[in-house]
């Protein structure tokens, strides 16, 4: 099928600081966290791992009680150094202290005639207990998927269009191989389609744009014709009851990865991005890796934000804070808390909007890549404007109402507009070009979780 | 640190938690914060940079659209006093009677407004909110010039606290704030602002044959009790030529300080378009709700009025400044977008309607747009409706 589907709406946000396409040599990070806040769907995580213990790659260092089978494992070898915990003895992050080589548990190794002819229960098991499976977020919530779910399709989408996101063709060059054998296990879930999104408008590696015996689908168009739960509502929406499964291409790799070498191999390149890095490049190393070394001598001032992820859906974390489980890239921002005369007024071609308001020129250079900090540029006020959201959001479904009702806590409206559909990234552009300036991120999840709780 | 920054941070303490104004902690801000783009940053999960646009940039860009309609209102107003008075006089002459008699109603109408704000705001204890930028502006721009300007400070007062307040401040109001200053006048004092009131005539004494009616009651009388047709009633007017399509599309005519020139408010609705502020879908269906209503009843063809080309209707009257920045509010419109073209249509409908129809009021487009804001909800629960049912239907499928 060559159909390629057009999205008009969204908005690409053009930042200065584009990782280069090399990899540093800068000294590896010495500590690696799990944060259990990474991921949704545990309410309650219980811990196995005491500090001091020794641990491997693959070893399980939490679960949560509401899940018990899905184990979240440590991503490198080493000791536990660290285990933090926030109020009411919230558990924050377990930290690994790593040795000099990465030592792997060992899962048992897998021809790829063994992996064709695999039962799914095993494939299961073997997933559950050795890291990979929270690669695998379920649609509805945006959650980590639930092993007794048959989902009704899997979707992955071959690429990132986030601001400065890393190039999957640059990053993913070499893992052909285990990306092959990784969407053959995952196609032992589902009883319907496996669907691999590319882009119409980019370079896309073979190992997408002819991966076999998946449903390949092209997507053209700004961000986030890449965010696959757009990619989802323009092929085969979810409807309530129904359940699909989403994974990005790096969890394929790894389930691929463990399956034929036997090992939770968590390695990634991660992109350092943003204006306020010296050199943006690529960086090698494993999930939840300390950003410390990786932005040591590379930062040029120390009034920055570091965000794991990219600008639109990120966190942001301290210079020695942790990379987040689902991260490929780190962004460096200038902190903009400080005033400015007449901000809100003064013409101005260096500040970004999507809107055009008296005074922002940014629209007449397209091109052009933006330094933004973070400055809020105005306060929260009541939704004023209509009809902002819906240019920015190429799905059929009405924000503006969706907000307005999960304020309302109203458990039907949320359902009947489409809460279903979305998760945080989703709403990202909405909430950067609100001009009354909500957290709508943080309202939907607050409306999905009313909705797993409700 | 800017000197002004510092006198701030000086006084800060006065109005924080503890201090001796503590109750005028948002009066404080609310200065602050005109002055100088806040500190605040974003959070810690979610966007880390923010779209540059806020809400007081895309209120001042209403504000600056309406400019040039007060522009020419204040030029228009010593024009038609002097036509009236049978005078010649220079540009500046105009210019400083309309002067004269437009600023005080805008400074009234700012003065008083920002001041319920504020009063408002320190009672309630939440933030100044930007929405009345515009609706001071508007409130001055549809006033006759010769109203008294109590009456203005009182209708001020009552739509700020009545049509938007007690509905929860900006953002929550039904009503249009600015129509509903209108329409409180139009009942209150009838009298001021009906029949004779769209010239400002001072103490002078007006010239022979002078005659205060708009366009719109010139229609309305030649089709009670006139002979002949509309057009060529206003070709008859006293002022010669006041009355051509031409004239009344530019706006030299009698009527409210900021209403009377289609042009200028088109060249507003070009800046409200381009910066994507106003909505073009309803400035565009009101323009058609109007003309295809004009060609309804030219069909019908009843009286004289009803015969009048639809076109006609396009610029007589404030159907044109109703359109643009009355029509447009995004609070009291309707928020979706199919709504939008319906809910547009159906004000430049009803305007043409009561304009021709309602022997009591002649100018249509306040009470249409009071109206349909009303019905806007209505509008978007259905459209809502059909977005649900889609998504429903889906599921089956």
């Amino acid at each position: 099928m060559s159909h390629t589907i057009k999205l008009k709406k969204g908005f690409d946000i053009n930042l200065a600081g584009k990782a280069e396409k090399s990899i540093s040599k800068a000294p590896k990070p010495e500590t690696f966290a799990i944060k259990p806040t990474d991921f949704p769907a545990i309410t309650r995580p219980k811990l196995l791992v005491e500090e001091g213990d020794s641990v491997k790659a693959g070893t399980p260092l939490i679960y949560d009680k509401m899940a018990e089978n899905v184990m979240y494992c440590s991503p490198v070898s080493g000791e536990v150094a660290e285990i933090r915990r926030g109020e009411k003895r919230k558990l924050l992050e377990i930290r690994i202290l790593a040795d000099k080589e990465v030592e792997f548990e060992d899962f048992g190794s897998h021809s790829k005639s063994d992996i064709n002819s695999l039962d799914v229960e095993k494939a299961k098991e073997l997933m559950l207990k050795s890291g990979v499976w929270p690669n695998l977020v379920q649609r509805p919530y945006g959650i980590v998927a639930n092993p007794e779910d048959k989902p009704k399709a899997i979707f992955i989408s071959a690429f990132d269009t986030h601001p400065l996101a890393p190039d999957y063709n640059f990053t993913f060059k070499e893992e052909e191989e285990a990306f092959a054998a990784g969407l053959e296990i995952i196609k032992k879930f589902t009883d319907g389609k496996v669907h691999v999104n590319i882009s119409e408008d980019r370079e896309m590696l073979k190992m997408f744009s002819q991966a076999e015996g998946v449903q390949i689908n092209r997507f053209s168009g700004k961000h986030p014709s890449g965010n696959v739960g757009v990619q989802i509502h323009h092929i085969d929406p979810i409807n309530k009851g129904e359940v699909a499964w989403t994974i990005k291409p790096l969890g394929v790799i790894q389930i691929g990865k463990l399956f034929l070498n036997g090992k939770y191999d968590a390695s990634r390149k991660v992109a350092l991005t943003g204006s306020e890095v010296k050199e943006p490049q690529y960086y090698d190393t494993y999930a939840g890796a300390s950003i410390k070394n990786i932005i040591k001598d590379n930062i040029k001032s120390d009034h920055v934000r570091y965000v794991s992820g990219n600008v639109l859906t990120g966190e942001r974390i301290d210079a020695d804070g942790y990379l987040g489980f689902y991260d490929e890239q780190i962004t460096v921002v200038p902190e903009g808390d400080f005033e400015e005369l007449l901000g809100w007024i003064k013409p101005t071609t260096s500040k970004l909007s999507f809107h055009r308001a008296i005074g922002l020129l940014s629209f007449l250079n397209k091109k052009k890549e933006y330094v933004l900090n973070t400055n809020t540029n105005g306060e929260e006020r009541a939704f004023v404007m209509t009809g902002e959201f819906e240019k920015v959001l190429p799905m059929d479904i009405l924000p503006n109402y969706l907000f307005k009702a999960i304020m309302a806590e109203d458990f039907d409206e949320m359902e009947a507009l489409g809460i279903f559909e979305l998760v945080e990234e989703d709403v990202a552009l909405c909430e950067f070009i609100d001009v009354s300036k909500h957290e709508l991120q943080i309202l939907l999840r607050k409306g999905i979780n009313l909705m797993i709780n409700g | 640190m800017n000197p002004i920054q510092k006198f701030f941070d000086k006084i800060e303490p006065l109005f924080e938690k503890g201090g001796k104004y503590e109750k005028y902690y948002t009066l404080y801000e609310g200065h602050r914060t005109i002055l100088f783009r806040p500190k605040l940053v974003t959070g810690k999960k979610g966007v880390q940079v923010r779209d540059a646009n806020d809400l007081k940039r895309t209120m001042i860009t209403v504000v600056i659209a309406m400019i040039p309609c007060l522009l020419f209102g204040i030029w228009n107003i010593g024009h038609q006093h002097f036509l009236a008075i049978g005078e010649t006089a220079t540009f500046l002459q105009k210019i400083g009677i309309g002067a004269m008699q437009a600023l005080p109603i805008v400074i009234v109408s700012y003065a008083v407004g920002l001041g319920t704000e504020f009063t408002i705001c320190v009672i309630r204890n939440h933030p100044v909110n930007e929405g009345y930028l515009v609706t001071g502006m508007l409130i001055a721009l549809i006033m006759p010039p010769s109203i008294p300007l109590w009456q203005v400070a009182l209708a001020t007062v009552f739509a700020v606290v009545i049509a938007k307040e007690v509905f929860g401040g900006t953002g929550m109001n039904v009503l249009n704030v600015a129509l509903t200053a209108r329409a409180f006048l139009y009942f209150a004092y009838p009298t001021d602002i009906s029949g004779e009131v769209w010239t400002y005539l001072g103490d002078a004494a007006v010239v022979d044959g002078y005659s205060g009616a708009t366009a719109l009651g010139v229609a309305y009388d030649t089709a009670l009790n006139g002979t002949g047709s509309v057009v060529s009633a206003f070709g008859n007017y006293w002022a010669e030529g006041m009355y051509s399509f031409s004239n009344m599309f530019l706006g030299a005519i009698p009527g409210s300080i900021g209403e009377t020139s289609t042009l200028l408010a088109l060249v507003g609705a070009l800046i409200l378009i381009i910066t994507g502020v106003g909505s073009w879908k309803i400035i565009v269906s009101v323009f058609a709700g109007a003309w295809l209503m004009g060609l309804g009843f030219n069909a019908i063809g009843v009286n004289a009025f009803m015969d009048m080309p639809a076109h006609y209707h396009l610029v007589i009257g404030g159907l044109a400044f109703g359109a643009v920045f009355m029509a447009t509010d995004p609070v009291s419109a309707s928020h979706t977008e199919t709504g939008k073209w319906i809910y547009g249509l159906l004000i430049g409908v009803l305007t043409v309607i009561i304009r021709v129809v309602n022997p009591a009021y002649p100018e249509g487009i306040m009470l249409a747009i009071l109206l349909m804001n009303v019905f806007a909800p209505l509008i978007d629960h259905y459209v809502v409706e059909s977005n649900k049912k889609r998504r429903l239907k889906r599921a089956t499928v």
